[in-house]
């Protein structure tokens, strides 16, 4: 290999391992800090202890928020995850005029500043009594959910290949069977994915939530945010750090589906 | 004769081939349709569902934008006669007959417990004007002393000037441009000429340029980080690159208020960042990193790096690593081919990632908001601060009208160059 070639190299992977450790070591500062004996943040920590996490897990103001930022998530997944593949499926290769603005829309509350929406459902909700309350946020969050659940199952059905479902309904399956039997299991990686983006969306939103919710319905998000604001104690270090590890899980999930998808596509 | 028949007979079936294709065409026509529509059908509850509690909401906040506010409901005599004053020039203070329909009107107002809602209204036409109508009100005698004029002018001599009467017919008709002209820094003078805001309240035209500032700033900063990262991984193996594709969405899928509270441990005063600058005796004194615009920057890039790597990393997977062999085999030098070859086919990549990330930037709000310092705080913060402190909701919303704008502008260019079937997920 020429010399001008192996420092090329050299030097793409010395800024390619950079960035990658500015995307990653940020969130890995903060879970040494989250089992600190001390409450001051910072490094090395004085020793060891699990105080932070028995102060998070045996507050009820904690517990409540965690509580609700599941409730709402679980609303909002669901309905995202049901409106948005059946759109996936009947807008998948079906063409006609204004499709593209059509989708435009649908794909819109990923791009609308989510203060915008927050604000427009503050009017919105107050007079139908939705505000204030898990049910209005879930419905909010369906909204800013559908997109990806919409984004991720149109992915799969492109692969899918649809004399499957021709031979099924020829072989007498009513439509019904055909979708449950035939489809579904095919693109099932990207309807879990999109749930999982949608349940994501949901439980890190934090804008719309200060919009829209009291006290009682003060979810995971806000309560960090609140924290954040007035005074970062190691407990929210311990939430976050417990944060970290679903998104871990979340990530790798993800990852499985995706491979599996292709996998049942043909794809890799 | 053969000649004949077969000529018949070739007519006939000219004829007949030609009913059944035309046949064939309308039903296969017909079928199509069908299909559209059923596929539409399924599509329709996801599309009533987003026009309910998405478009709608949005529509709604459009529409506060230029709702002017109570007064034409609660002093609708006053409003009507000064809105036919507002059209005399020159234009000096109001005869007797708007001060006798105010001065009623008033004392209605007042008993009927609305006066509140509208002492808010003028409030926001100038500060100072809420305790002056609330004043007025608790001191207006039952009959006029002389006049209504002269009884008004005794209780406060602003009612002798032009100023309030000119607010108050601002706030007269029901819709108004008022909100949307202060959200851009100008106002109505007491002649109704369209003025520039005075450059010391002029806050918001500045927040939306410190806001596209911000967000260039950081998408130009995700774009060098992202670029190298990206060519990397688009030219290792792909089982290499999906691990440390992993990597890369580990940010994306931790929560933002995770990512938040971490760079504020970072940054702050006696943060690893600052012990390690010191420990490596860069620094004898701690940097003041956090609660300023350095340290928003770092904290956005970070944040919105992963959506600057999808796009462009996508992209350069399809580029064939035989084109740069191609172009340095014939004697280009790396740099060259490079720049002619291989940049070019990356920049739709480069354009989708500038575009998504610059879009993403303009809406932030937690991120600046937490690390930020009062000069640093962005359109969406002010837009809050609106709605949930002054309660100015009619300013409010213009200001969320002017974002909304810029970003369905950007969106639509976006849609134009890279597609709705862009908006990839990893």
């Amino acid at each position: 290999m020429p010399m001008g070639a192996r420092i090329r190299g050299i030097l793409l992977w010395s800024v390619s391992i950079l960035v990658i450790a500015f995307l990653v070591l940020p969130l890995l500062v903060i879970v040494p800090i989250s089992f600190s004996s001390a409450s001051f943040l910072s490094l090395p920590i004085p020793g060891f202890s699990l105080r932070w996490y028995e102060a998070l897990l045996t507050s009820p103001v904690w517990g409540r928020a965690i509580l609700n930022s599941l409730i709402v998530g679980v609303i909002a997944t669901v309905i995202a995850v049901g409106l948005g593949t059946l759109a996936a499926v009947g807008l998948h290769r079906n063409e006609f005029r204004g499709k593209a603005l059509l989708m435009g829309v649908l794909i819109s509350p990923m791009i609308v500043p989510i203060v915008i929406v927050a604000l427009g459902s503050y009017f919105f909700y107050a007079p139908l009594g939705l505000s204030s309350s898990l049910l209005g946020l879930g419905l909010a969050h369906a909204a800013l959910g559908a997109p990806f659940v919409l984004i991720t199952v149109s992915a799969t059905l492109t692969g899918f290949d649809a004399n499957f479902a021709r031979a099924a309904a020829s072989l007498g399956a009513p439509p019904l069977t055909v979708f449950r039997r035939v489809t579904l299991p095919i693109i099932a990686p990207g309807v879990i994915s999109g749930a999982l983006f949608a349940f994501v969306t949901s439980f890190d939103e934090v804008v719309v939530a200060l919009f829209l919710t009291g006290p009682l319905q003060r979810t995971l998000p806000r309560q960090m945010f609140d924290g954040i604001r007035e005074n970062i104690s190691p407990t929210i270090l311990a939430a976050a750090t417990l944060l970290i590890v679903l998104a871990v899980g979340l990530l790798l999930t993800a990852e499985m589906l995706r491979r599996r998808s292709q996998r049942l596509r043909g794809i890799s | 004769m053969p000649g004949r028949r077969s000529d018949r007979s070739g007519l006939t079936m000219d004829m007949m081939a030609a009913g059944e294709t035309g046949d064939l065409r309308a039903s296969l026509r017909r079928a199509e349709r069908a299909r559209t529509l059923r596929g539409l059908g399924l599509a329709l509850p996801l599309i009533l569902f987003t026009l309910v509690f998405f478009v709608l909401p949005i529509a709604g906040m459009l529409v506060k934008s230029v709702q002017n506010g109570p007064m034409p409901d609660i002093m609708p005599e006053t409003s009507a006669l000064l809105q036919a004053w507002r059209s005399s020039e020159p234009r000096g203070v109001p005869d007797e007959a708007v001060f006798a329909a105010f001065a009623g009107e008033l004392r209605t107002a007042s008993q009927n417990r609305t006066l509140p809602e509208l002492a808010t209204r003028l409030n926001f036409e100038n500060a100072g004007y809420r305790s002056l109508l609330m004043a007025t009100a608790r001191r207006l005698p039952d009959a006029p002393v002389g006049s209504w004029r002269d009884t008004l002018v005794g209780l406060n001599p602003q009612w002798g000037e032009v100023a309030i009467w000119a607010a108050m017919g601002r706030a007269s008709p029901r819709l108004t441009e008022g909100y949307l002209l202060a959200a851009l820094d100008h106002r109505r003078d007491d002649n109704d000429h369209i003025q520039a805001t005075d450059a010391s309240r002029a806050v918001y035209v500045t927040s939306l340029l410190r806001t596209l500032e911000i967000s260039a700033i950081v998408t130009l900063l995700c774009l060098v980080l992202a670029y190298p990262l990206a060519y990397r991984l688009a030219t290792l193996p792909e089982s290499t690159a999906n691990l440390l594709m992993i990597l890369v969405l580990l940010p994306f899928w931790t929560s933002l208020l995770v990512r938040t509270a971490s760079w504020l441990v970072i940054l702050q005063r006696e943060g690893p960042l600052n012990q390690a600058l010191q420990w490596l005796g860069l620094i004898d004194q701690p940097l003041e990193l956090a609660f300023n615009r350095p340290g928003v920057i770092i904290a956005m890039t970070h944040v919105l790096l992963p959506f600057m790597v999808l796009p462009i990393y996508s992209v350069m997977k399809g580029i064939p690593s035989n084109y740069m062999r191609a172009a340095t085999s014939l004697g280009a030098p790396f740099f060259t081919a490079f720049r002619r070859v291989y940049f070019p086919l990356s920049l739709p990549g480069v354009t989708a990632g500038c575009l998504l990330v610059f879009i993403l930037a303009i809406g932030y709000y937690i991120t600046p908001l937490l690390i930020g310092g009062a000069n640093d705080q962005m359109v969406s913060a002010l837009i809050a601060f609106l709605t949930l402190q002054t309660l100015n909701w009619g300013l409010a919303a213009a200001l969320g009208a002017v974002l909304l704008v810029i970003t369905i502008a950007l969106y639509f260019i976006y849609t134009r160059v890279v597609g709705t079937d862009g908006v990839k997920l990893g």
